[in-house]
Protein backbone atom coordinates (compact mmCIF):
# COMPACT_ATOMS: atom_id res chain seq x y z
CA UNK A 1 0.00 0.00 0.00
CA UNK A 2 1.67 3.00 -1.07
CA UNK A 3 1.20 5.96 1.23
CA UNK A 4 -0.59 9.02 -0.19
CA UNK A 5 1.49 12.70 0.06
CA UNK A 6 0.08 15.17 1.93
CA UNK A 7 -1.24 16.85 -1.25
CA UNK A 8 -2.65 14.27 -2.37
CA UNK A 9 -4.16 13.49 1.50
CA UNK A 10 -5.25 17.36 1.71
CA UNK A 11 -7.26 16.62 -1.94
CA UNK A 12 -9.20 13.31 -0.74
CA UNK A 13 -9.91 14.92 2.52
CA UNK A 14 -11.81 18.06 0.62
CA UNK A 15 -13.44 16.43 -1.64
CA UNK A 16 -15.00 13.79 0.73
CA UNK A 17 -16.46 17.23 3.06
CA UNK A 18 -17.85 18.72 -0.37
CA UNK A 19 -19.34 15.25 -1.20
CA UNK A 20 -20.47 14.72 2.40
CA UNK A 21 -21.79 18.61 3.16
CA UNK A 22 -24.12 18.27 -0.63
CA UNK A 23 -25.46 14.68 0.60
CA UNK A 24 -26.65 16.00 3.94
CA UNK A 25 -27.85 19.15 2.76
CA UNK A 26 -29.92 17.24 0.35
CA UNK A 27 -30.96 14.86 2.59
CA UNK A 28 -32.32 17.87 5.15
CA UNK A 29 -34.19 18.69 2.51
CA UNK A 30 -36.70 15.01 2.42
CA UNK A 31 -38.65 16.70 5.34
CA UNK A 32 -39.06 20.48 3.92
CA UNK A 33 -40.51 23.27 5.07
CA UNK A 34 -42.27 24.02 1.77
CA UNK A 35 -43.95 27.12 2.86
CA UNK A 36 -40.91 29.09 3.03
CA UNK A 37 -40.23 28.28 -0.29
CA UNK A 38 -42.50 30.72 -1.22
CA UNK A 39 -40.53 33.47 0.31
CA UNK A 40 -41.88 35.97 2.49
CA UNK A 41 -45.24 37.82 2.35
CA UNK A 42 -45.08 41.39 1.11
CA UNK A 43 -45.76 43.21 4.53
CA UNK A 44 -49.84 44.40 4.46
CA UNK A 45 -51.39 46.55 7.29
CA UNK A 46 -53.27 44.95 9.70
CA UNK A 47 -55.86 47.30 11.56
CA UNK A 48 -56.47 46.60 14.81
CA UNK A 49 -60.20 45.34 15.42
CA UNK A 50 -62.76 44.46 18.60
CA UNK A 51 -61.06 47.06 20.91
CA UNK A 52 -64.55 47.14 22.75
CA UNK A 53 -67.12 44.96 22.21
CA UNK A 54 -69.84 48.13 20.60
CA UNK A 55 -69.48 51.72 20.18
CA UNK A 56 -69.86 52.52 23.79
CA UNK A 57 -67.80 52.34 26.85
CA UNK A 58 -70.42 52.84 29.46
CA UNK A 59 -71.74 56.31 28.74
CA UNK A 60 -68.82 57.18 26.84
CA UNK A 61 -68.70 56.76 22.99
CA UNK A 62 -65.60 54.43 22.84
CA UNK A 63 -62.52 54.05 20.21
CA UNK A 64 -65.08 51.75 17.94
CA UNK A 65 -67.26 52.62 15.05
CA UNK A 66 -70.55 50.97 14.26
CA UNK A 67 -68.77 49.17 10.96
CA UNK A 68 -70.31 50.28 7.75
CA UNK A 69 -73.48 49.10 6.73
CA UNK A 70 -74.55 47.89 9.92
CA UNK A 71 -77.31 49.80 11.78
CA UNK A 72 -77.01 49.37 15.15
CA UNK A 73 -80.29 49.46 17.71
CA UNK A 74 -79.77 51.23 20.92
CA UNK A 75 -81.40 51.08 23.94
CA UNK A 76 -80.00 52.90 27.33
CA UNK A 77 -81.85 52.31 30.52
CA UNK A 78 -80.96 54.12 33.73
CA UNK A 79 -83.42 52.72 36.84
CA UNK A 80 -83.48 54.84 40.11
CA UNK A 81 -81.23 55.28 42.38
CA UNK A 82 -80.36 52.94 44.55
CA UNK A 83 -80.59 54.63 47.65
CA UNK A 84 -84.39 54.79 47.40
CA UNK A 85 -84.40 52.02 49.53
CA UNK A 86 -86.77 48.50 49.08
CA UNK A 87 -89.97 50.94 49.13
CA UNK A 88 -88.80 51.68 45.39
CA UNK A 89 -87.06 48.38 45.11
CA UNK A 90 -83.95 50.18 44.60
CA UNK A 91 -84.19 52.25 41.93
CA UNK A 92 -86.30 49.75 39.90
CA UNK A 93 -89.54 51.86 39.80
CA UNK A 94 -88.01 54.85 38.23
CA UNK A 95 -86.70 54.87 34.82
CA UNK A 96 -84.82 57.19 32.45
CA UNK A 97 -84.21 55.73 28.70
CA UNK A 98 -82.86 56.70 26.11
CA UNK A 99 -83.57 54.85 22.27
CA UNK A 100 -81.17 55.72 19.36
CA UNK A 101 -80.19 54.48 15.68
CA UNK A 102 -76.06 53.76 15.04
CA UNK A 103 -75.19 53.82 11.49
CA UNK A 104 -71.69 53.10 9.95
CA UNK A 105 -71.74 55.30 7.03
CA UNK A 106 -67.64 54.29 6.22
CA UNK A 107 -65.33 52.24 8.38
CA UNK A 108 -64.14 55.55 9.46
CA UNK A 109 -67.85 57.60 9.51
CA UNK A 110 -70.65 57.01 11.87
CA UNK A 111 -73.98 58.57 12.65
CA UNK A 112 -76.54 58.07 14.93
CA UNK A 113 -79.45 59.79 16.44
CA UNK A 114 -81.64 59.37 19.49
CA UNK A 115 -84.46 60.59 21.74
CA UNK A 116 -83.66 60.46 25.59
CA UNK A 117 -86.67 61.04 27.95
CA UNK A 118 -84.67 63.09 30.80
CA UNK A 119 -86.03 66.17 29.35
CA UNK A 120 -87.32 64.76 26.04
CA UNK A 121 -83.89 65.16 24.69
CA UNK A 122 -83.34 63.95 20.76
CA UNK A 123 -79.89 64.31 19.94
CA UNK A 124 -77.58 62.79 16.95
CA UNK A 125 -74.40 62.80 16.39
CA UNK A 126 -71.23 61.56 13.95
CA UNK A 127 -67.84 60.13 15.03
CA UNK A 128 -65.00 60.10 12.55
CA UNK A 129 -61.99 58.58 13.08
CA UNK A 130 -59.34 60.37 12.20
CA UNK A 131 -56.06 57.79 13.20
CA UNK A 132 -56.95 53.75 13.28
CA UNK A 133 -54.22 51.50 15.38
CA UNK A 134 -52.31 49.52 12.88
CA UNK A 135 -49.69 46.93 12.44
CA UNK A 136 -47.64 45.84 9.87
CA UNK A 137 -46.65 48.15 7.14
CA UNK A 138 -48.25 51.08 8.18
CA UNK A 139 -47.57 51.16 12.42
CA UNK A 140 -49.75 53.28 13.96
CA UNK A 141 -50.34 52.99 18.32
CA UNK A 142 -53.23 54.71 19.32
CA UNK A 143 -56.78 55.29 17.78
CA UNK A 144 -58.17 59.01 17.50
CA UNK A 145 -62.20 60.01 16.51
CA UNK A 146 -63.10 62.63 16.58
CA UNK A 147 -67.09 63.02 17.84
CA UNK A 148 -70.05 66.18 17.36
CA UNK A 149 -73.27 65.54 18.68
CA UNK A 150 -76.00 67.82 18.86
CA UNK A 151 -78.89 67.75 21.60
CA UNK A 152 -82.43 69.31 21.62
CA UNK A 153 -84.35 69.46 24.57
CA UNK A 154 -88.04 69.94 24.10
CA UNK A 155 -89.72 70.10 27.40
CA UNK A 156 -92.22 72.94 27.71
CA UNK A 157 -90.61 76.45 28.57
CA UNK A 158 -91.68 76.70 32.65
CA UNK A 159 -92.16 80.37 31.86
CA UNK A 160 -93.98 80.85 28.93
CA UNK A 161 -94.33 84.86 29.49
CA UNK A 162 -90.16 85.28 29.09
CA UNK A 163 -88.99 85.61 26.03
CA UNK A 164 -87.80 82.20 25.12
CA UNK A 165 -85.45 81.63 22.72
CA UNK A 166 -85.46 78.48 20.54
CA UNK A 167 -81.43 78.41 20.45
CA UNK A 168 -81.45 77.94 24.09
CA UNK A 169 -83.16 74.61 24.17
CA UNK A 170 -79.70 73.57 21.94
CA UNK A 171 -76.59 72.15 23.18
CA UNK A 172 -73.59 70.93 22.03
CA UNK A 173 -70.44 68.71 22.89
CA UNK A 174 -67.35 67.98 20.83
CA UNK A 175 -64.77 65.37 21.78
CA UNK A 176 -61.52 63.69 20.69
CA UNK A 177 -61.09 60.24 21.78
CA UNK A 178 -57.84 58.41 21.78
CA UNK A 179 -57.53 54.97 22.79
CA UNK A 180 -55.07 51.94 22.47
CA UNK A 181 -55.97 48.13 22.64
CA UNK A 182 -53.13 46.91 24.58
CA UNK A 183 -53.78 43.16 24.16
CA UNK A 184 -56.57 41.20 23.81
CA UNK A 185 -57.37 41.81 27.68
CA UNK A 186 -56.91 45.54 27.67
CA UNK A 187 -58.07 48.41 25.95
CA UNK A 188 -57.88 51.80 27.47
CA UNK A 189 -59.05 55.40 26.11
CA UNK A 190 -59.29 58.97 26.79
CA UNK A 191 -62.02 61.06 25.92
CA UNK A 192 -60.69 65.41 26.37
CA UNK A 193 -64.37 66.77 26.21
CA UNK A 194 -66.30 69.99 25.55
CA UNK A 195 -69.71 70.67 26.13
CA UNK A 196 -71.33 73.87 24.62
CA UNK A 197 -74.47 74.60 26.63
CA UNK A 198 -76.45 77.41 24.79
CA UNK A 199 -78.55 78.18 28.18
CA UNK A 200 -77.46 77.65 31.89
CA UNK A 201 -79.25 77.52 34.91
CA UNK A 202 -77.81 80.62 36.71
CA UNK A 203 -74.98 82.34 36.35
CA UNK A 204 -72.53 81.04 38.25
CA UNK A 205 -72.14 78.23 35.76
CA UNK A 206 -70.40 78.04 33.15
CA UNK A 207 -71.43 77.61 29.39
CA UNK A 208 -68.31 75.81 28.12
CA UNK A 209 -67.39 72.88 30.04
CA UNK A 210 -64.32 71.14 29.56
CA UNK A 211 -64.05 67.97 30.83
CA UNK A 212 -61.47 64.68 30.60
CA UNK A 213 -62.96 61.66 30.33
CA UNK A 214 -61.35 57.70 30.84
CA UNK A 215 -62.55 54.34 30.04
CA UNK A 216 -61.43 51.31 29.70
CA UNK A 217 -62.23 47.62 29.74
CA UNK A 218 -60.73 44.21 30.91
CA UNK A 219 -61.59 40.91 29.03
CA UNK A 220 -62.78 38.74 31.27
CA UNK A 221 -63.68 35.64 28.91
CA UNK A 222 -64.38 35.42 25.29
CA UNK A 223 -67.78 37.11 25.63
CA UNK A 224 -67.81 39.11 28.80
CA UNK A 225 -65.35 42.09 29.95
CA UNK A 226 -65.32 44.18 32.31
CA UNK A 227 -65.62 48.42 31.87
CA UNK A 228 -64.47 51.29 33.82
CA UNK A 229 -65.18 54.90 33.43
CA UNK A 230 -64.71 58.19 35.07
CA UNK A 231 -65.28 61.66 33.92
CA UNK A 232 -63.23 64.51 35.86
CA UNK A 233 -64.35 67.99 35.06
CA UNK A 234 -62.31 70.73 35.26
CA UNK A 235 -62.57 72.66 38.39
CA UNK A 236 -64.77 76.21 38.78
CA UNK A 237 -67.09 75.56 35.91
CA UNK A 238 -70.31 73.87 37.47
CA UNK A 239 -72.36 74.71 40.24
CA UNK A 240 -71.35 72.64 43.37
CA UNK A 241 -73.96 70.00 43.55
CA UNK A 242 -72.48 68.50 40.45
CA UNK A 243 -69.97 65.91 40.35
CA UNK A 244 -67.74 63.68 38.13
CA UNK A 245 -69.28 60.74 36.58
CA UNK A 246 -68.26 57.24 37.25
CA UNK A 247 -69.46 54.21 36.12
CA UNK A 248 -68.46 49.90 36.24
CA UNK A 249 -70.09 47.42 34.35
CA UNK A 250 -69.97 44.30 32.08
CA UNK A 251 -70.26 43.95 28.99
CA UNK A 252 -72.07 40.25 27.53
CA UNK A 253 -72.25 39.63 24.25
CA UNK A 254 -74.38 37.00 22.97
CA UNK A 255 -75.11 35.87 18.91
CA UNK A 256 -76.48 39.42 17.89
CA UNK A 257 -76.25 41.23 20.79
CA UNK A 258 -74.74 43.23 23.20
CA UNK A 259 -75.69 43.85 26.80
CA UNK A 260 -74.30 46.13 28.69
CA UNK A 261 -75.32 46.39 32.67
CA UNK A 262 -73.62 48.90 34.81
CA UNK A 263 -73.67 50.87 38.10
CA UNK A 264 -73.65 55.07 37.38
CA UNK A 265 -73.79 57.97 39.17
CA UNK A 266 -75.29 59.69 35.66
CA UNK A 267 -78.69 60.17 34.87
CA UNK A 268 -78.74 61.15 31.70
CA UNK A 269 -77.22 59.27 28.55
CA UNK A 270 -76.09 61.63 26.58
CA UNK A 271 -72.67 63.50 26.66
CA UNK A 272 -74.24 67.29 27.72
CA UNK A 273 -76.08 65.57 30.94
CA UNK A 274 -73.59 62.77 32.22
CA UNK A 275 -70.80 65.32 31.86
CA UNK A 276 -72.31 68.14 32.90
CA UNK A 277 -75.44 67.26 34.60
CA UNK A 278 -74.09 64.88 37.18
CA UNK A 279 -75.55 64.45 40.85
CA UNK A 280 -75.55 61.70 42.59
CA UNK A 281 -72.87 60.68 45.23
CA UNK A 282 -71.57 57.01 45.01
CA UNK A 283 -70.77 57.38 48.33
CA UNK A 284 -74.52 57.80 49.28
CA UNK A 285 -75.71 55.29 47.39
CA UNK A 286 -77.08 57.21 44.24
CA UNK A 287 -75.75 54.78 42.39
CA UNK A 288 -78.49 53.95 38.98
CA UNK A 289 -78.19 50.42 37.77
CA UNK A 290 -78.86 50.42 34.44
CA UNK A 291 -78.49 48.55 31.07
CA UNK A 292 -77.32 49.42 27.29
CA UNK A 293 -79.03 47.56 25.03
CA UNK A 294 -77.41 46.81 21.30
CA UNK A 295 -78.59 44.66 18.52
CA UNK A 296 -76.97 44.90 14.99
CA UNK A 297 -78.65 44.59 11.68
CA UNK A 298 -76.92 44.05 8.38
CA UNK A 299 -78.22 46.74 5.63
CA UNK A 300 -75.81 46.54 3.38
CA UNK A 301 -73.74 44.17 2.60
CA UNK A 302 -70.07 43.82 1.75
CA UNK A 303 -69.57 43.67 -2.43
CA UNK A 304 -68.06 40.34 -3.38
CA UNK B 1 10.19 -5.97 -16.85
CA UNK B 2 6.80 -4.81 -18.72
CA UNK B 3 6.66 -2.01 -20.95
CA UNK B 4 3.52 -0.67 -20.51
CA UNK B 5 2.38 1.24 -16.80
CA UNK B 6 0.93 -0.53 -14.59
CA UNK B 7 -1.39 1.61 -12.28
CA UNK B 8 -1.64 1.71 -8.86
CA UNK B 9 -4.76 1.57 -8.11
CA UNK B 10 -4.43 4.30 -4.38
CA UNK B 11 -1.62 6.33 -6.18
CA UNK B 12 -1.35 6.63 -10.15
CA UNK B 13 -5.22 7.40 -10.59
CA UNK B 14 -4.19 10.80 -8.53
CA UNK B 15 -0.80 11.16 -10.30
CA UNK B 16 -2.48 11.04 -13.52
CA UNK B 17 -4.70 14.28 -12.15
CA UNK B 18 -2.12 16.42 -11.29
CA UNK B 19 0.08 15.44 -14.52
CA UNK B 20 -2.68 16.01 -16.71
CA UNK B 21 -1.14 18.91 -18.85
CA UNK B 22 2.28 16.86 -18.93
CA UNK B 23 0.46 13.93 -20.54
CA UNK B 24 1.80 13.06 -23.94
CA UNK B 25 0.43 10.64 -26.23
CA UNK B 26 2.72 7.19 -25.96
CA UNK B 27 3.54 4.49 -28.37
CA UNK B 28 0.50 2.57 -26.58
CA UNK B 29 -1.82 4.17 -28.58
CA UNK B 30 -4.77 6.62 -27.74
CA UNK B 31 -5.12 6.66 -23.74
CA UNK B 32 -8.40 6.30 -22.62
CA UNK B 33 -10.51 9.63 -21.93
CA UNK B 34 -8.63 11.35 -18.36
CA UNK B 35 -11.68 10.73 -16.61
CA UNK B 36 -12.99 7.35 -17.17
CA UNK B 37 -8.89 6.19 -16.77
CA UNK B 38 -8.76 7.82 -13.18
CA UNK B 39 -12.43 6.26 -12.20
CA UNK B 40 -11.28 2.92 -13.67
CA UNK B 41 -8.18 2.80 -11.06
CA UNK B 42 -9.53 4.63 -8.02
CA UNK B 43 -12.03 2.85 -6.03
CA UNK B 44 -12.42 5.44 -3.76
CA UNK B 45 -13.36 8.36 -6.77
CA UNK B 46 -15.57 5.94 -8.23
CA UNK B 47 -17.37 5.66 -5.24
CA UNK B 48 -17.45 9.81 -4.40
CA UNK B 49 -18.67 9.84 -8.55
CA UNK B 50 -22.12 7.75 -8.06
CA UNK B 51 -22.38 10.20 -4.62
CA UNK B 52 -22.13 12.88 -6.55
CA UNK B 53 -24.90 11.85 -9.47
CA UNK B 54 -27.28 10.21 -7.67
CA UNK B 55 -27.35 13.68 -5.15
CA UNK B 56 -27.23 15.87 -8.45
CA UNK B 57 -30.11 13.67 -9.53
CA UNK B 58 -32.44 13.89 -6.72
CA UNK B 59 -31.55 17.31 -6.38
CA UNK B 60 -32.78 18.43 -9.17
CA UNK B 61 -36.22 16.67 -8.60
CA UNK B 62 -36.58 18.53 -5.75
CA UNK B 63 -36.65 22.07 -7.30
CA UNK B 64 -40.01 21.14 -8.87
CA UNK B 65 -42.21 22.87 -6.89
CA UNK B 66 -45.55 24.34 -7.45
CA UNK B 67 -47.30 27.27 -5.39
CA UNK B 68 -49.36 30.15 -5.27
CA UNK B 69 -50.18 32.71 -2.51
CA UNK B 70 -53.87 33.32 -4.09
CA UNK B 71 -55.76 30.18 -3.33
CA UNK B 72 -59.02 30.28 -2.48
CA UNK B 73 -60.57 28.85 0.61
CA UNK B 74 -64.34 28.80 1.69
CA UNK B 75 -66.09 26.79 4.11
CA UNK B 76 -69.86 26.43 4.86
CA UNK B 77 -72.41 25.82 7.92
CA UNK B 78 -76.04 24.78 6.97
CA UNK B 79 -78.56 24.50 9.44
CA UNK B 80 -82.33 25.79 9.14
CA UNK B 81 -81.56 28.21 11.50
CA UNK B 82 -78.90 30.13 10.05
CA UNK B 83 -75.97 29.66 6.99
CA UNK B 84 -72.76 30.87 7.64
CA UNK B 85 -70.27 31.21 4.66
CA UNK B 86 -67.02 32.57 4.78
CA UNK B 87 -64.28 32.78 2.08
CA UNK B 88 -60.19 33.50 2.15
CA UNK B 89 -58.57 34.10 -1.27
CA UNK B 90 -54.63 34.55 -0.06
CA UNK B 91 -54.15 30.77 1.31
CA UNK B 92 -50.51 29.91 0.37
CA UNK B 93 -49.91 26.31 -0.76
CA UNK B 94 -46.85 24.67 -2.25
CA UNK B 95 -47.04 21.10 -3.57
CA UNK B 96 -43.61 19.45 -4.59
CA UNK B 97 -43.99 17.07 -7.69
CA UNK B 98 -41.64 15.36 -6.94
CA UNK B 99 -42.04 13.34 -3.69
CA UNK B 100 -45.86 14.69 -3.29
CA UNK B 101 -45.46 17.20 -0.20
CA UNK B 102 -48.66 18.97 -0.06
CA UNK B 103 -48.55 22.21 2.36
CA UNK B 104 -51.12 24.84 2.86
CA UNK B 105 -51.45 27.59 5.45
CA UNK B 106 -54.49 30.30 5.52
CA UNK B 107 -54.73 33.21 7.75
CA UNK B 108 -57.87 33.05 9.97
CA UNK B 109 -58.54 37.10 10.06
CA UNK B 110 -58.40 36.47 5.94
CA UNK B 111 -62.04 35.12 6.14
CA UNK B 112 -64.23 37.17 4.46
CA UNK B 113 -67.93 37.29 5.56
CA UNK B 114 -71.29 39.52 4.46
CA UNK B 115 -72.06 40.43 8.25
CA UNK B 116 -69.33 42.16 9.87
CA UNK B 117 -70.34 40.67 13.29
CA UNK B 118 -70.22 37.45 12.02
CA UNK B 119 -66.79 37.95 11.18
CA UNK B 120 -65.97 39.38 14.75
CA UNK B 121 -67.38 36.75 16.19
CA UNK B 122 -65.65 34.34 14.27
CA UNK B 123 -62.43 35.57 15.51
CA UNK B 124 -63.06 36.64 18.76
CA UNK B 125 -64.95 34.05 20.03
CA UNK B 126 -64.70 30.59 18.22
CA UNK B 127 -61.16 30.51 16.14
CA UNK B 128 -59.88 32.78 18.98
CA UNK B 129 -57.52 34.18 15.61
CA UNK B 130 -55.53 36.51 17.82
CA UNK B 131 -53.87 33.64 19.76
CA UNK B 132 -54.07 31.37 16.81
CA UNK B 133 -53.66 33.20 13.65
CA UNK B 134 -52.90 30.72 11.27
CA UNK B 135 -54.45 27.69 10.09
CA UNK B 136 -52.07 24.78 8.43
CA UNK B 137 -51.95 21.95 6.36
CA UNK B 138 -48.81 19.48 6.24
CA UNK B 139 -49.25 16.13 4.46
CA UNK B 140 -48.59 14.26 1.17
CA UNK B 141 -50.45 13.29 -2.25
CA UNK B 142 -50.46 9.68 -1.33
CA UNK B 143 -50.82 8.58 -4.81
CA UNK B 144 -48.42 10.54 -6.48
CA UNK B 145 -46.60 8.43 -8.78
CA UNK B 146 -50.13 8.39 -10.74
CA UNK B 147 -49.70 11.64 -11.76
CA UNK B 148 -47.83 13.08 -14.35
CA UNK B 149 -47.80 17.14 -14.07
CA UNK B 150 -46.07 17.40 -17.27
CA UNK B 151 -49.31 16.40 -19.30
CA UNK B 152 -52.32 17.46 -19.15
CA UNK B 153 -55.27 16.25 -17.75
CA UNK B 154 -57.33 15.63 -14.63
CA UNK B 155 -55.67 13.60 -11.84
CA UNK B 156 -58.02 11.97 -8.90
CA UNK B 157 -55.54 12.41 -5.90
CA UNK B 158 -55.87 11.46 -2.20
CA UNK B 159 -53.93 13.54 0.64
CA UNK B 160 -53.28 12.27 3.87
CA UNK B 161 -51.76 14.68 6.32
CA UNK B 162 -51.97 16.83 9.23
CA UNK B 163 -54.22 19.56 10.12
CA UNK B 164 -53.42 22.34 12.28
CA UNK B 165 -56.42 24.80 13.69
CA UNK B 166 -57.49 26.86 17.01
CA UNK B 167 -53.70 25.46 18.36
CA UNK B 168 -54.68 21.55 17.89
CA UNK B 169 -53.44 19.20 15.56
CA UNK B 170 -55.34 16.38 13.90
CA UNK B 171 -54.85 13.70 10.89
CA UNK B 172 -57.23 13.87 8.16
CA UNK B 173 -57.51 12.15 4.60
CA UNK B 174 -59.51 13.13 2.09
CA UNK B 175 -60.07 12.89 -1.67
CA UNK B 176 -59.15 15.82 -4.03
CA UNK B 177 -58.01 16.24 -7.73
CA UNK B 178 -55.50 17.94 -9.60
CA UNK B 179 -56.15 19.40 -13.04
CA UNK B 180 -52.98 20.67 -14.71
CA UNK B 181 -53.45 22.64 -17.79
CA UNK B 182 -50.90 24.80 -19.77
CA UNK B 183 -48.56 24.27 -16.75
CA UNK B 184 -50.82 25.45 -14.23
CA UNK B 185 -52.01 22.63 -11.37
CA UNK B 186 -55.17 23.82 -10.00
CA UNK B 187 -55.60 21.66 -6.60
CA UNK B 188 -59.45 21.00 -5.74
CA UNK B 189 -61.25 19.12 -3.07
CA UNK B 190 -63.95 19.54 -0.69
CA UNK B 191 -64.17 17.96 2.54
CA UNK B 192 -65.29 18.32 6.05
CA UNK B 193 -64.31 19.27 9.40
CA UNK B 194 -66.00 19.16 12.86
CA UNK B 195 -65.56 21.75 14.79
CA UNK B 196 -65.69 19.91 18.39
CA UNK B 197 -62.75 18.06 17.21
CA UNK B 198 -60.23 21.50 16.99
CA UNK B 199 -61.70 22.49 20.71
CA UNK B 200 -63.78 25.45 19.04
CA UNK B 201 -66.19 25.94 21.83
CA UNK B 202 -69.99 26.85 20.56
CA UNK B 203 -72.26 27.74 23.34
CA UNK B 204 -75.68 25.88 23.61
CA UNK B 205 -77.26 29.37 22.97
CA UNK B 206 -76.34 28.95 19.35
CA UNK B 207 -75.42 25.54 19.07
CA UNK B 208 -78.62 25.00 16.58
CA UNK B 209 -77.36 27.97 13.94
CA UNK B 210 -73.69 26.12 13.57
CA UNK B 211 -73.68 22.82 12.10
CA UNK B 212 -71.66 20.29 13.54
CA UNK B 213 -69.74 19.34 10.47
CA UNK B 214 -68.35 22.19 8.39
CA UNK B 215 -67.99 21.75 4.63
CA UNK B 216 -64.69 23.47 3.31
CA UNK B 217 -63.43 23.99 -0.33
CA UNK B 218 -60.19 24.04 -1.30
CA UNK B 219 -59.19 25.92 -4.94
CA UNK B 220 -56.05 26.80 -5.49
CA UNK B 221 -53.89 27.12 -8.88
CA UNK B 222 -50.45 26.43 -8.07
CA UNK B 223 -47.59 27.86 -10.94
CA UNK B 224 -44.06 26.96 -11.11
CA UNK B 225 -41.96 28.35 -8.80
Amino acid sequence: MSQLTPIQRCMKHLFTCIIFLMVASILRAQDPDLLSLLGSEEETTEYTVSSFKTNHVINLHSLENTPAGILDFKIAHRFGFLSGGFYDLFGLDQASMRMGFDYGVTPRLSVGVGRSTYEKTYDGYFKFKLLRQSTGKKNMPLTASFLATTALSTLKWSDPARDNLFASRLNYTFQMILGRKFSEALTLQLSPTLVHRNLVATAAEKNDVLALGAGGRFKLGRRVSLNLEYIYVLPDQLAPEYRNSLSVGFDIETGGHVFQLHLTNSTSMIEKGFVAETTGDPLKGNLHFGFNLSRVFTLVRPKE
Amino acid sequence: MSSYPVANPSVDGLNIFFDHFNLSISDWGMRMPLYYQIFQSMHYFRFLTWVVLVAGFSLSLQAQNYGTRAGKITFYSDTPLEKIEAKNESASAVLNAATGDLQFSVQIKGFQFAKATMQEHFNENYMESGQFPNATFKGKVVNMSAVNLAKDGTYPVVVKGTMTMHGVSKPIETKGQLAVAAGVVTATSTFFVTAEDYQIKIPAVVREKIAKTIQVKVNCALKKM
